[in-house]
């Protein structure tokens, strides 16, 4: 016990020091001087709250453990094969993409507009699960990918006049490029320097579009990025020359809610094909390999495989994801800029496949939907929305590292007749 | 005459820099020595290290507190125990309960920990610039009537500091007994764990060591640009990071000899071409070395073992 | 004179840094087969084996696989060359099941076209069913058939050992090398490891290059045996050759 008691009196001192040190006093500049100011008794009490806290805590840690161990066990869930019928879940399906579908026609504009942006972060999210979930490759710079996505159409349309449709499938062949030509070098490397390159590729093709003024428009941006069209109608009051509006063609008065829920209904589209598509690889024999090359990267080479095409293919594969969901960002948007794209967007769309379980489509689309409609149910998370997000990911990897929803493995099932 | 002073200047500035990168490179290198895993939380720890200096550099003078010397001994004793604090809670944290797990994961792990630091600190301190003033203006400047070069106070303290931290920390590795312990467990840490060697006492002491000498950078270079926000720090370790791959990870020498290489490099980048691209020089230099020899100058390739 | 030799391995050294772990290694291995390559603890043998496949780049010397030089090749290449091995401390993907491990290892004979793969074709659907059906057939010949979804992490040992050789099968390899693949084993599977390799060579006519430190196990089965110590080649000959040659029996039972 006594030897209990120096432990928890040393973490209780740790706590304090900790807390004292950087939120106890704070640096605010007065006019062109700084001062340094203690907080008020307010802010000492909590702290004084936590040492006490951490104190017991690690003082009955034993104790606890043991209760927790008593209790807890079993008690871990996965998801539920409830889906087991064929048909049924056919059904089901059916039944979510029909209410997905109808609900623009539902929901007020702002809903659907969220729901829109909720989508991008499904695809980005879906994508960067391929190569981190799948292929377990740490890819950190993925936003640098959506960023080549997103000017490749803002670019192609304010020099060529390309249509969206035109430029999406550049777009994502575009990133895959960058996925690839990136990949090749840096693929052999072991984890951790393929997650700081990325890291730094990320970095990089922000300052380059940050100083490259000359073609990106530098710090300032692309404007005027063209929302996309219906056959060539065009959604906006007045169309462009030689082109039809929308609400003309029909003969139906301008509504610009029309616009919304076309963008809606196409970012429900791109995500559906995202889902299917990955879907399938997951089943297919590039998906098995990179599931093999994740466990054991000697055994897949003493059969055969080449690790670093197969790495390769998860990367731009995966990038070409980030890419599509660029440009439609892009065409959404009407305006892109640098800022869109720094490191805190990799690391929004990282804390979502963690959450969302590596590996897990089911779980990923959930940990999407949670993280964009969180901070806009609750304005005040918003401050706290990075720190929440770090901290998930350290709890997510300390607690459950297999996600919330851990990928329920599409086993390829041997059935004897 | 005039271009060799120029190019002169330029190297004076790298090497000053370049030292506050080898300080920030240990920590990533002796980390990774030990437990093979990337300290992402790192860079930040150097940049709450700046900011303790900076609170207690701020403190002491408005209590009257008026000889540079003893402020800049306080503040570098109380940044070096409270970011070393720091390193300590990171590891127990973060990395300790994912020891044993997947690399990927410790990797998450480490990167959520660098996110969440950041942003504790940003809401703790808040997000502006904070700044002090020179503590040591001035220097000498000498050459020609074109262009002078100058030769800051502060460049030479950041230099000789620099290398006393390096000196000292070599002795201690060389001929305490933790300092065995810590060579024990880079070599083998199972090995060394049978042996008798406490490695989780050894680990935790790498984390402290390394955040110590972090918050020595911090403290070095808050004074020497005079502003600190809670960005710094991902830069900075990011740019540690490529020097301790350039000069081998794993190697204490090789932490200084890279910091001082990717120092000028960045210095005759935004000297000669644009200050703009200087980061850039970072990163395109640890492309390169990952390429061509990813051990780096000073390392030794790894043999997979089968 | 060529196709009577499958793989020669001429003047092979390995060198780590100081230690000369491999020096001057020759052998050769005829088709159908079943050698050896025995030597104490620490003898080198794994090293050899490592620059045979390919995952070491062997300082200096040959290692010819029907002819064509294998010793610049990384081992990927090696093993689509026709030569597949396990390793000593089992290496399956192990939170796969069991027949998904069969499956991977046949990727080189998968269909792998991704628009073939997204829109099901009829060839893909095809190539995946036989696929499918030769990794049941080697499941069935190692007797692990009722195991077939289950992951392969939770085989008992036995089990994983003769799972990671169906895996090798199923490759369709013309050269099966064997990492020791009778540690761990008790005797009970070790003789029927035993009677497994002497069914591969007379019924698929399989060539078996195999590592034991255990001499009494490959005195049975081996047609030749070579004996390195210190990374030096020692004998080689047939099992009673090996078995009664002074160097050997001094080696193994030490100096004096």
């Amino acid at each position: 016990m006594s030897s209990q008691l120096v432990h928890a009196g040393f973490s209780a001192l740790l706590t304090l020091l900790l807390g004292a040190s950087v939120l106890g006093v704070e640096l605010r500049s007065e006019g062109v001087t700084t001062i340094v100011a203690v907080e008020g008794a307010l802010t000492w009490l909590w702290l004084g709250g936590a040492v006490v806290v951490v104190f017991l805590h690690q003082l009955f840690r034993p104790k606890i453990e043991a209760m927790r161990r008593q209790t807890w066990t079993g008690s871990r869930f996965s998801l539920p094969p409830l889906l087991k019928n064929h048909a049924q879940r056919r059904l089901i399906l059916a039944l979510v993409i029909g209410a997905l579908l109808l609900f623009p026609f539902m929901a007020e504009r702002s809903a659907v507009d969220l729901a829109t942006l909720t989508l991008i972060y499904v695809m980005l999210g879906l994508g960067l699960n391929v190569v981190v979930g799948l292929a377990g490759l740490l890819d950190l710079g993925y936003v640098g990918f959506y960023a080549v996505g997103a000017y490749t159409y803002a670019l192609l349309n304010s020099y060529l006049g390309f249509s969206f449709w035109e430029a999406l499938p550049l777009a994502g062949g575009m990133t895959a490029l960058f996925g690839y030509l990136l990949g090749f070098p840096v693929l052999r490397l072991r984890g951790d320097y393929l997650a700081i390159v990325t890291l730094g590729f990320g970095e990089i093709i922000r300052i380059l579009l940050n100083n490259w003024t000359d073609l990106t428009g530098g710090p300032n941006g692309i404007s005027r990025i063209p929302k996309p069209t219906l056959f060539n109608l065009e959604f906006s009051r007045r169309a462009d020359e030689g082109n039809v509006a929308f609400h003309e063609f029909f003969g139906i008065p301008y509504d610009p809610s029309y616009k919304v829920m076309y963008l809606y209904i196409l970012a429900l589209l791109l995500s559906l094909v995202t889902v299917y598509v990955i879907y399938r690889l997951m089943r297919m024999p590039i998906g098995r390999a990179w599931e093999a090359l994740r466990e054991d990267d000697i055994a897949c080479r003493s059969l055969g495989l080449n690790p670093t095409g197969i790495k390769l293919s998860a990367f731009t594969i995966g990038a070409s994801f980030a890419g599509f969901a660029g440009s439609f960002f892009a065409a959404r948007q009407g305006f892109i800029s640098p800022e869109s794209f720094t490191f805190i967007e990799s690391a929004i769309v990282l804390a979502i496949v963690v959450l969302g379980g590596m590996g897990s489509q089911l779980g990923v689309i959930l940990a999407a939907i949670a993280m964009t409609l969180l901070p806009e149910i609750a304005r005040e998370f918003n401050e706290y929305r990075m720190l929440l997000f770090g901290l998930i990911m350290v709890m997510m990897m300390v607690w459950r590292p297999q996600g919330l929803l851990p990928l329920k493995r599409p086993q390829m099932e041997l059935k004897r007749g | 005459m005039d271009a060799t002073l120029y190019l002169l200047q330029q190297v004076i500035n790298g090497l000053t820099i370049g030292s506050t990168y080898a300080l920030i490179a240990i920590g990533y290198t002796m980390v990774y020595g030990i437990i093979g895993m990337i300290n992402f939380a790192h860079g930040e720890i150097y940049m709450i290290g700046t900011y303790i200096a900076f609170i207690v550099i701020t403190g002491l003078a408005m209590m009257g507190v008026d000889s540079t010397l003893f402020l800049i001994v306080a503040a570098l004793l109380v940044s070096m125990i409270v970011a070393s604090a720091h390193g300590f809670a990171v590891e127990r944290v973060a990395y300790r309960p994912v020891r044993g797990s997947k690399r990927l994961i410790a990797l998450i792990s480490a990167i959520g920990m660098s996110i969440f630091l950041q942003n504790y600190m940003r809401l703790a301190q808040g997000s502006r610039d904070k700044a002090i003033p020179n503590l040591l203006p001035g220097g000498w400047e000498f050459g020609g009537d074109g262009f002078a070069v100058n030769l800051s106070y502060m460049q030479v303290i950041i230099f000789f500091v620099t290398l006393a931290s390096m000196g000292v920390l070599a002795l201690f590795i060389s001929r305490s007994r933790l300092g065995r312990a810590c060579r024990a467990c880079s070599q083998d840490r199972g090995m060394a764990n049978l042996l008798g060697i406490n490695t989780d006492l050894v680990i935790s002491m790498t984390f402290v060591i390394g955040a110590a000498l972090a918050a020595v950078a911090g403290l070095l270079l808050g004074m020497y640009y005079g502003v600190v926000n809670p960005y710094i720090g991902f830069l900075a370790g990011l740019k540690a990071f490529t020097a301790a791959v350039l000069g081998g990870i794993g190697s204490i020498p090789g932490a200084m000899l890279g910091g001082l290489i990717l120092g000028i490099a960045e210095a005759l980048t935004g000297g000669y071409l644009s200050t703009e691209y200087k980061d850039v020089v970072a990163f395109g230099l640890l492309i390169l070395i990952l390429l061509f020899r990813p051990w780096g100058i000073l390392g030794k390739p790894e043999v997979e073992k089968i | 004179m060529a196709e009577s030799k499958l793989l020669s391995v001429r003047n092979l050294s390995m060198r780590f840094g100081g230690l000369l772990a491999v020096d001057q290694v020759n052998m050769e291995v005829r088709p159908r087969e079943v050698v050896s390559i025995i030597g104490p603890n620490g003898a080198g043998k794994t090293t050899v084996f490592n620059c045979i496949s390919g995952f070491y780049r062997p300082t200096s010397g040959e290692v010819l696989f029907e002819g064509r030089p294998m010793h610049r090749l990384p081992g990927f290449k090696i093993a689509r060359a026709g030569m597949v091995r396990t390793f000593q401390n089992v290496r399956l993907f192990k939170e796969m099941t069991v027949i998904e491990n069969l499956l991977v290892a046949q990727h080189m004979q998968a269909e792998r076209n991704l628009l073939k793969g997204l829109l099901l074709t009829a060839g893909y659907r095809r190539r995946e069913s036989e696929l499918m059906d030769r990794a049941a057939h080697w499941l069935e010949r190692v007797g692990l058939v009722d195991f077939a979804n289950r992951e392969a992490g939770n085989l008992a040992y036995g089990q994983q050992r003769r799972l990671e050789i169906a895996r090798c099968m199923v490759t369709r390899p013309r050269l099966l090398m064997l990492d020791e693949p009778a540690a761990g084993l008790n005797p009970n599977e070790t003789r029927d490891l035993d009677r497994m390799i002497v069914q591969l060579k007379e019924e698929e006519g399989i060539t078996v290059l195999l590592i034991e430190h255990d001499m009494s196990l490959v005195m049975g089965i081996s047609d030749r045996i070579y004996v390195v110590n210190q990374g030096k080649p020692l004998a080689e000959g047939s099992p009673e050759e090996v078995r009664r040659n002074p160097e050997v029996i001094k080696a193994y039972l030490g100096e004096e």
